[in-house]
């Protein structure tokens, strides 16, 4: 077990070294760069200037000389300066990060408690109407564009009905604590909405694969009830692959949900993501999706330990 | 054994007997050829979907104009219909190009096996657990420029379709390698495989003629799967702006540009999203309907959120 986690801890160290290669080349091909964007705002700049700030930056330097000497600067902390934020791309992080940890945590919780029940509802009567019902929903929910169902909770509750805004974290003059959860209620039902059938289907399924098997009939046939069967035995094996998916939901927290974020104005990862790189911030856009890489792979190897430890049968080399 | 390769008569009965399946696939067949034959009618007519007409800004539906017309005055109808186009053009080429990938890995790293198979595996893992929609986002806004493609090109409207392509196909081809991967496995220990190798045949003879007809069913079925995700990307990107460039109608654009006018025109915003949601649906039914007749084994999808 140890050489395993060791194992994949030095697998993701090597995956977050080419990552955090492989986007600095990329954001080094989005348009512009940091002297052509000096050259917007000052026309008195001549193209010799042009050419001797690109030297004393080092823009002018081969990709691999740039890329070492960013990551040694990043290894000892320094990940440069946000354009946006006017401030430390590390600093600029933090508030948007935990904005989207209460959004995507809030949501989770949600799309859990309303998934996991129905897909428990539905493996106990397969083919039943109840189980055609909530497939159809779970169909509907992996299909529906967030953006879209996003978009008419919006039309519905903020622009006819005036109920809830629009957007934003808080009203000006406002920001207690009501008024910031009234401000959370349209994005956190988006993701529920367009969440919930991927883990209503895996309930389902798991659950369906464990009702199938001997010991849930041996289980049966001693005499225990159906209520011990269910609670004993098949879920408590059921959970085990659920409980993976959701482990592996986790890196979400930390990358949030770019779509949503985006519609709902709302300041998290996702949209300061989208806003660095539309907004050619090359320093955070960087430092933003190396956080939400590492902060994935983290929680993909998070997920295969917890799978190891409630499920015994799970061996590793 | 496991049954890996299609049987036409009883796999078209048990198809046919998924009634949403059934209805799905008319659906999608239907809109494939209303899209097509917008094209021949606008050129018959000679109407254009791209036409602005500031004039006749958000207006009601006429005569003139079936839905009505959008922000810029562009006929609605034809709009939608040039967006599905766009969207089923998309879906199937990326879905395609992604299972294509996908095969060649998952064969190789299955047949050959040893360090190759773990690197490509590895390299499938990797993939699987970045966070891909904000990767997408900064090779959507890549400068193609910068790449060495000539000014003209990198910013024609051509190049966004491709360019999407080219995206999906990036992220998209690790499910199928998985699949192949794990066939490629236990069909090359088959006694028929064991026997081509020794009547003397190579390994790409091998991976091509005996191997790769027998995994048809399980690529189909993730190919047909993954083509409503594809859409739905497709519809991401574009709504935010990194996807189809006009003037090409795209359905994820038409909701972003129906945003300004929401309280105005709210009919611009629900039309497009309905029919993202029923072409996907329709895809899943149909992919679903595809898996239950000729591959139980059961694959998923992920939302974008």
């Amino acid at each position: 077990m140890t050489s395993y986690i060791l194992r994949r801890l030095i697998e993701a160290t090597v995956v977050v070294a080419v990552m955090s290669f492989v986007i600095y080349a990329l954001i080094g091909l989005m348009p512009g760069d940091p002297i052509d964007l000096m050259l917007g705002s000052d026309p008195h700049l001549t193209s010799a200037d042009v050419a001797r700030l690109k030297a004393l930056m080092g823009i002018d330097q081969p990709l691999l000389k740039r890329y070492a000497a960013w990551a040694s600067a990043a290894l000892s902390g320094d990940l440069g300066y946000s354009r946006l934020y006017v401030r430390p791309a590390l600093a600029a992080l933090a508030a948007p990060l935990g904005r989207s940890a209460l959004l995507m945590g809030v949501s989770f919780v949600l799309t859990l408690a309303v998934a996991l029940p129905l897909g428990i509802f539905a493996a106990l009567r397969p083919g039943s109407r109840l189980d055609h019902a909530i497939n159809l929903a779970s169909f509907a929910s992996i299909s529906l564009p967030s953006f879209w169902i996003g978009l008419m909770l919006i039309l519905v509750f903020a622009a006819s009905l005036g109920w809830l805004p629009a957007g934003g974290i808080a009203d000006v003059g406002g920001g207690g604590l009501g008024d910031r959860a009234r401000h959370l209620v349209l994005p956190v039902i988006t993701l529920t909405i367009v969440g919930f059938g991927t883990f209503t289907r895996y309930m389902r399924a798991g659950l369906l694969d464990v009702l199938g098997q001997d010991f849930i009939r041996t289980a049966r046939a001693k005499g225990a009830s159906e209520r011990r069967v269910m609670l004993g035995h098949a879920l408590r094996n059921a959970i085990t692959t659920v409980v993976t998916i959701v482990a592996l939901s986790f890196g979400g927290l930390f990358s949030g949900a770019l779509v949503t974020e985006t519609l709902f104005a709302y300041p998290g990862m996702g949209k300061l993501i989208y806003d660095a790189v539309l907004g050619n911030d090359y320093n955070l856009a960087l430092a933003a999706l190396l956080l939400a890489t590492v902060m994935t792979l983290v929680s993909n190897l998070a997920a295969d330990i917890a799978y190891a430890a409630i499920d015994p049968r799970i061996t590793y080399r | 054994m496991m049954r890996l390769s299609p049987r036409g008569g009883l796999f078209a009965r048990r198809f046919a007997q998924n009634r949403a399946a059934v209805t799905s696939a008319w659906l999608l067949l239907a809109l494939a050829l209303a899209a097509i034959l917008s094209g021949l009618l606008q050129a018959a007519l000679g109407l254009r979907s791209d036409i602005v007409d500031l004039h006749h800004r958000l207006a009601l539906p006429s005569l003139a104009h079936p839905l009505g017309t959008d922000e810029l005055g562009r006929d609605l109808l034809l709009r939608l219909l040039e967006g599905g186009r766009i969207s089923l053009e998309v879906g199937i080429a990326g879905a395609l190009a992604a299972a294509v990938l996908g095969t060649a890995i998952g064969l190789v790293a299955g047949y050959r096996g040893g360090w190759i198979d773990g690197l490509l595996m590895r390299a499938t893992d990797a993939v699987i657990a970045l966070p891909l929609l904000p990767l997408l986002i900064v090779l959507a806004a890549i400068d193609l420029r910068k790449l060495g493609l000539p000014a003209e090109l990198a910013r024609s409207e051509v190049a966004s379709l491709y360019r999407i392509v080219a995206l999906v196909t990036l992220v998209g081809w690790t499910t199928v390698a998985r699949i192949v991967r794990g066939a490629t496995l236990s069909l090359k220990t088959q006694d028929y495989v064991r026997a081509a190798v020794g009547l003397g045949a190579g390994p790409a003879r091998v991976m091509l003629v005996h191997i790769l007809p027998n995994l048809a069913s399980p690529v189909i079925v993730a190919t047909a799967l993954s083509i409503g995700n594809v859409i739905l990307l497709e519809s991401v990107l574009s709504f935010l702006g990194l996807g189809i460039a006009p003037p090409l109608a795209s359905w994820g654009a038409m909701l972003s540009g129906a945003q300004e006018t929401i309280t105005i025109a709210p009919l611009l915003a629900v039309y497009p999203g309905l029919l993202i949601f029923l072409v996907v649906v329709a895809c899943n039914l149909v992919g679903d309907g595809l898996r239950d007749a000729l591959d139980p084994r059961t694959l998923q999808s992920e939302p974008w959120t």
